[in-house]
């Protein structure tokens, strides 16, 4: 009897979860469900699809990335002319399910990609996109080798090496320190990236690296062994290129042992003020080096920020700017090469891949930013610092 | 007696119509898919899953083999497609410019990490299969962490001087003209996509013929009285380390194989893709389909790789479902009613054969 309860009972939440998986997705993307009333006909708009971890210890990204992308598709399709329908898959930040999501795009009809959110993930599409020859120009995923071989992949965001020797450049210029300690993640492609050429490109500057200390998947709670030799060789920085998540515990264990060096970070240290639970006044002081500036005082910027705290109650990261970015870069280049809908993916491939190698796009993560043909971005990454619980312009 | 006789026959039967039954649904389907990509009719998502739901199955099934018969438990097993994985592609990667055909690089490839992970296998093996108790669990679960620490920390290059390699740092100094395999946690990038549905097709053909020849032989009746009754079989004389061994070692090097042959199907594989979790997830294709019941792994495998993506319509509650499902088809299974259908069923078809 006990039995038949429980199958009775998991039978209905299935049930009513499938109800709910289908209602719910109708009012948060409604340019991703063609009923829609206002989403454009079949045939009519580009289907532009993207991968990321909507799910799981990357899902901040993933998330950022799918509303920032929303909001433009919103204000491009209630504009006319071009028109969009959007469609976000979850990859869980893992290769294999990115290539799966991928393809479950190319089954929905796919004709531009937003590639995929995370580096590791991108890897592995854009070598299906080059394959495919559908067009990729992803929001965020750093890393060299996304975009390394394939002409046909752009990128939005800065390469992880330019991260670590601009961060390095900024140090010098701004003389933040002379002695300064790194704690990196050695098994994360990201982490290493910018650990590398930050090391090389501080040698040149003069900075001298007092501490070099890594930890890995597994071993990231505990971080008293690397904040310790940091502070008994008299570091006045720690640059901690990672993601925030072990970057507010290394903020808290270093409160915790009265450590109070300069924190800098990178792009992946934005968003640490939405993780919750975190005491928002152990990152004080910290600070990053992204190109965007959601306290940025023109007009673009600050509409982008109402309306994504509307969607979400959230103040958009980098990777939400970024995003809208990616589509509003798509929509020039679609008008500029005159494209239309009813285009094949390979036509609108080499199509795209004239226009993003000769147009110039200015957007909320900067000006004037062009494209050299192996796919990376030119533009000028800004300073910021976080005060009173808030991200500041630096300069 | 002669009544005993006649049981233990159609025992030995069943056996042998259960394999031939295997081979033929797994012949079958193939021929299906195959029928399916040559006419068009397929979908994307499918096609792209094929290649690692071929090596989930070769994964499940030599897991099956220590799990199942073997009877010991090892919590490790995707580290040994880690070993696979790295050191069959680092072979591809290695006789690019030698070997010009694609499918004899995979072959080769597939065999050079079958071989490594046995040896891995073996190693772990002189030590732990002469003790009594879990100590494979808790050896095979560390196992699988250090494995991924140092491929997390190996650097190997090649170039005309032959491979080179180094810990922690890139130390490998490659002359000109040479390339970066294995970069730490990076792990390889840029890998050629030479893995074909074919190969993974063949590769679950030939795991399946050596796992039922294995479990079908003596060895495999001495493996299994050793997992039924480990005194008793020392009793009789069995030398139980090299049986255990001869099990162990072979479900490592068919992992190796599958690791392969997965990494081969993306251009891109890291070490952290062969953690715990995937170690888990394998368990769970051998469990959900049943000990020792290398058709049920099979079933498993390839539903629960199919599952995740055919849930995708419920968006964020994905994972959810995904769950639920899984306690559904546990409950089902064991539901008492369930399985009397299946037990009557079952009795039938014997009675019908002994008839004829």
């Amino acid at each position: 009897m006990k039995k038949l309860f429980a199958l009775v009972m998991a039978a209905v939440m299935t049930m009513s979860l499938a109800a709910c998986g289908a209602k719910e997705e109708a009012p948060s993307a409604p340019a991703a469900s063609a009923p829609a009333a206002s989403a454009p006909a079949e045939g009519t708009a580009f289907r532009l699809g993207g991968t990321g971890p909507l799910t799981g210890g990357a899902a901040i990204y993933g998330n950022a990335v799918k509303y920032g992308a929303e909001i433009a598709v919103e204000e491009i399709n209630a504009m006319g002319g071009i028109q969009f329908e959007l469609k976000m898959e979850d990859d869980t930040h893992d290769a294999e399910k990115a290539v799966n999501a991928y393809n479950a795009l190319k089954d929905w009809g796919m004709q531009i990609s937003l590639s995929s959110v995370t580096s590791k993930p991108a890897e592995a599409t854009s070598a299906e996109n080059y394959a495919d020859r559908i067009f990729g120009l992803t929001p965020s995923a750093s890393s060299t080798a996304t975009v390394e071989g394939k002409d046909n992949v752009f990128q939005m965001c800065f390469m992880d090496p330019n991260q670590g020797s601009a961060s390095a450049q900024y140090m010098a210029d701004k003389a933040l320190a002379t002695k300064v300690a790194v704690i990196w993640k050695n098994d994360d492609v990201y982490s290493k990236g910018i650990h590398d050429t930050f090391v090389a490109k501080a040698a040149e500057l003069n900075i001298e690296v007092v501490s070099d200390t890594t930890f890995a998947d597994g071993n990231d709670t505990d971080f008293s062994v690397q904040l310790s030799d940091a502070q008994t060789n008299g570091a006045e920085l720690v640059f901690l290129p990672m993601y925030y998540t072990p970057a507010s515990l290394i903020f808290a264990q270093a409160a915790g042992m009265g450590y109070a060096p300069k924190w800098f970070g990178v792009d992946g240290m934005d968003g640490i003020l939405s993780l919750e639970g975190f005491d928002t006044s152990l990152a004080e002081g910290v600070i990053l080096l992204t190109p965007f500036n959601a306290d940025s005082e023109d007009a673009a910027t600050k509409s982008f920020v109402e309306k994504y705290q509307a969607k979400t109650g959230e103040i958009p990261n980098q990777f939400a700017a970024d995003a809208y970015d990616c589509v509003y870069a798509y929509k020039q280049a679609l008008e500029a090469a005159g494209a239309t809908p009813d285009m094949t993916a390979e036509e609108l491939c080499e199509l795209m891949i004239a226009q993003f190698t000769t147009m110039t796009f200015n957007g909320l993560t900067g000006e004037g930013m062009t494209w050299a043909a192996d796919g990376t971005v030119t533009k000028s990454p800004k300073g910021m610092v976080i005060e009173n619980g808030a991200y500041v312009g630096l300069d | 007696m002669a009544r005993k006789l006649n049981r233990n026959l159609t025992a030995a039967q069943k056996t042998s119509y259960m394999c031939f039954f295997t081979y033929g649904v797994v012949i079958l389907i193939y021929l299906m898919m195959q029928g399916l990509i040559s006419s068009g009719s397929i979908t994307s998502s499918l096609k792209g899953m094929l290649i690692p739901i071929c090596a989930y199955i070769v994964m499940a099934v030599s897991l099956n083999l220590t799990v199942g018969i073997l009877g010991e438990l090892s919590l490790g097993h995707a580290g040994f497609m880690s070993v696979g994985a790295f050191t069959g592609v680092t072979a591809a990667v290695a006789l690019q410019d030698v070997v010009s055909s694609n499918a004899l690089r995979l072959l080769i490839g597939l065999v050079v990490g079958a071989i490594f992970a046995a040896f891995a296998g073996f190693l772990i093996g002189i030590p732990v299969l002469r003790l009594k108790g879990d100590y494979l669990a808790i050896v095979t679960l560390a196992f699988g962490e250090i494995i991924k620490s140092i491929f997390n920390n190996l650097y190997v290059g090649v170039d005309d001087k032959g491979l080179h390699m180094s810990m922690l740092s890139d130390k490998t100094q490659l002359r000109e003209g040479g390339k970066l395999i294995i970069g730490g946690p990076m792990g390889i990038g840029g890998i050629q996509k030479i893995s074909t549905f074919t190969a993974g097709f063949l590769l679950v053909m030939v795991t399946l013929v050596v796992v039922f020849n294995l479990v079908n032989s003596r060895a495999g009746r001495a493996i299994m009285a050793i997992r039924d009754n480990r005194i008793a079989a020392e009793s009789v004389g069995l030398n139980v380390t090299k049986y255990k061994m001869t099990a162990f070692v072979t479900s490592a090097a068919l992992a190796g194989a599958a690791g392969a042959l997965f990494a081969m199907n993306y251009s891109t594989i890291v070490a952290n893709k062969f953690d715990f979790n995937t170690s888990i997830l394998i368990l769970v294709f051998v469990v959900l389909g049943g000990l020792g019941n290398m058709l049920g792994s099979i079933v498993a495998a390839t539903a629960l790789t199919i599952l995740p993506e055919a849930l995708r319509q419920f968006a964020d509650y994905r994972m959810l479902v995904y769950a639920i499902v899984l306690i559904l088809v546990m409950l089902f299974t064991n539901n008492p009613k369930l399985k009397q259908v299946f037990n009557q069923f079952r009795t039938h078809n014997m009675r019908g054969k002994e008839a004829e």
